[in-house]
């Protein structure tokens, strides 16, 4: 089996008297879709933030693609090609398309005008923002100008998930997104999921939506009391059982072997 | 492992699954919703928003033009009013920085005023030479800018406060420097004849002109190049908009709104030598209501007090109509209540009109 892409062993993180991440494991497997899912306050997204470098691990080593990596903001991680999709904050929605998608790595002119005026070169981020909405099937949006608010909640999604994917070159995060969507949007939400995983990007999402879960993952990662319960191949389970390990009313079935041979658990 | 557990992993789907099991599979569309013209109104507005200033403008100037005919559309009066809202217009550029960013600045007619007057006493008593005299005088609109900034974007208090705060002790300080004298034209002629230059004037067919009106639409123009077309000018409108999208985003929240403070204490600083030209003097009194007036403006030319949308050329628009409301309500001889009631009740209209460009979401 290849090396995860993204990998974590016991990592902490302790919130003055609260352990929200309690020496956590976490894999993550080359073109896979994993579903992390775990009751409220299971500490899921501080695993996540840790991950994306959003939050700092009090202990624990984090690496990505076999290195290991200690991300100190989520600028690094990024740089280091892990995009994550926060859940409600990921746009700026009096900005347009365009300039959301290029929010903080906007693209300058060139040449010595370009050099000494700052001015930026709109009509390339422009051209590629237009691209990349298109790669993605989201031809729907024609004005790529248009301020972000004046789209639907499916739509704004689907931008964000473009942004993630447009600069993202190994991990692409996803926290809740289908959460504030209606039937329909989240339809196109995950279909848009599975053409990223098409491109061969290995995606995390975290969700509380079972059947969306159950719909698109690869494997489920169950996340209970701040550290990692078990994973399990979506193929292999069900979702009383998930839900039921997620709660603490069974016990994980397997004992799954990753790919070094450390038994999860 | 058990059976009795490999039962439970190889258990059919439960109830609900195969209720679900019919359930239509079909991609969702965007639908595209049209929800009239008053909803395209709307969205066009919402995408354009000068449009509406630049519409009050025009009414404005069609409405005073018909009752004062002549004497308002001559260029001599036209002109005046260019000159007449010369000092609120740059305040209000440095205001509608701030704004941008979800602030509101409440020093920054007083920090004008703080470096004419400090501008003035070096020049009159120490005699110091005019290069020095503009240096000292950026550096008091640096330095109000910077603490103003540090008190909001390290300390994170909340700008109303920190520039209520601020506008009190910089007005003291004003007296304390100024000894409420006001320093003539005549005596800044003989020490530092540059400090007066924005008040020269020049003809233009039947226009009268000042250095200080043209500067400001350098001014205006200069900024609105760099808030819309350089990446610090979409940080500083995404910090107002969504502060967390932008920290996530990789934007350095806290830089971005120290950077604004102290660029818009440098604009007051220049407002304050354009002041000194239009005033002719140096009067700690002279532009007391510019912080009050530039919110006016700023909010008249459109830009949002929530932050994120707005642009310095709104609000050039927005001084020009309330000097065009003011000069035309007093041209055709309404008492000059009225003129404040006109200013008021466009405030009003343009908080309720943006309101209502800001619900556009579906």
């Amino acid at each position: 089996m290849s090396t995860p892409v993204l990998k974590a062993r016991n990592l902490v993180k302790k919130f003055g008297r609260v352990t929200a991440i309690d020496h956590a494991d976490f894999d993550l497997m080359p073109g896979e879709i994993l579903a992390v899912v775990g009751d409220n306050g299971a500490g899921k997204s501080t695993m996540i933030s840790a991950l994306s470098g959003a939050v700092q691990p009090s202990a624990g080593q984090v690496w990505l693609e076999g290195k290991p990596v200690q991300f100190a903001s989520p600028l690094e991680a990024r740089d280091a090609g892990i995009e994550t999709v926060y859940q409600g904050l990921a746009l700026s929605p009096a900005l347009s398309i365009s300039d959301n998608l290029f929010l903080g790595r906007e693209r300058r002119k060139g040449g010595i005008w370009g050099r000494l005026s700052r001015d930026l070169d709109r009509k390339a981020m422009d051209a590629e923002a237009r691209k990349q909405l298109t790669a993605l099937g989201l031809t729907t949006v024609q004005n790529i100008s248009q301020r972000v608010e004046t789209l639907s909640g499916g739509q704004r999604q689907g931008i964000a998930v473009a942004r993630a994917c447009a600069f993202s070159s190994k991990v692409v995060i996803l926290d809740e997104p289908t959460a504030a969507l209606g039937v329909k949007e989240s339809r196109r939400v995950l279909d848009l999921i599975l053409a990223v995983r098409a491109r061969g990007l290995p995606i995390v999402l975290i969700s509380h939506n079972m059947p969306h879960v159950f719909e698109i993952a690869d494997r489920i990662h169950i996340h209970r009391l701040g550290r990692r319960l078990c994973v399990l191949p979506t193929s292999e389970t069900t979702m009383p059982d998930v839900v039921a390990m997620m709660t603490g009313a069974m016990a994980p079935p397997v004992v799954h072997k990753i790919p070094e041979g450390e038994p999860v658990q | 492992m058990t059976d009795e557990k490999l039962a439970v992993l190889r258990r059919g789907p439960a109830d609900y699954e195969v209720a679900a099991a019919g359930a239509s599979s079909d991609t969702a569309q965007f639908a595209e919703t049209d929800g009239g013209w008053l909803r395209r109104i709307q969205t066009f507005l919402n995408e354009y928003p000068t449009t509406v200033p630049l519409l009050v403008l025009l009414l404005g100037v069609v409405l005073f033009s018909w009752i004062s005919g002549r004497t308002f559309l001559h260029p001599y009066n036209l002109s005046l009013i260019l000159q007449q809202v010369t000092i609120i217009g740059t305040v209000g550029m440095a205001q509608t920085l701030i704004i941008l960013t979800a602030g509101i600045d409440l020093s920054v007619g007083v920090v004008m005023i703080l470096t004419t007057v400090v501008a003035g006493r070096a020049a009159v008593s120490f005699g110091l030479p005019a290069e020095f005299i503009f240096a000292i005088g950026l550096s008091v609109g640096l330095g109000c800018g910077l603490l103003n900034g540090l008190l909001v974007a390290v300390f994170r208090l909340p700008p109303f406060i920190v520039t209520l705060g601020t506008f009190a002790m910089i007005g003291a300080m004003v007296l304390y420097v100024s000894g409420s004298q006001t320093i003539s034209g005549r005596e800044l002629a003989e020490t530092t004849p540059s400090l007066l230059l924005t008040g020269t004037s020049f003809r233009i067919g039947g226009a009268q002109l000042t250095v200080g009106s043209i500067l400001l639409l350098v001014l205006a123009a200069v900024l609105w190049f760099v808030l819309a077309r350089t990446a610090f000018g979409r940080h500083v409108h995404a910090v107002g908009d969504a502060p967390d999208a932008a920290r996530l985003s990789g934007i350095n929240v806290r830089n971005t709104l120290l950077a604004v403070y102290v660029v818009a204490g440098a604009i007051c600083a220049f407002a304050g030598w354009l002041m000194i030209g239009r005033v002719g003097a140096v009067s700690p009194t002279s532009g007391a209501l510019a912080n009050l007036d530039s919110i006016t403006a700023v909010v008249i030319g459109g830009t949002s007090l929530f932050g994120g949308r707005g642009s310095v050329l709104g609000t050039l628009i927005g001084a020009l109509i309330v000097g065009v409301f003011r000069n035309g309500l007093a041209l055709s001889g309404a008492d000059i209540l009225w003129q404040e009631f006109a200013v008021g009740l466009l405030v009003i209209l343009a908080v309720l009109l943006d309101q209502w460009i800001r619900k556009v979401s579906q």
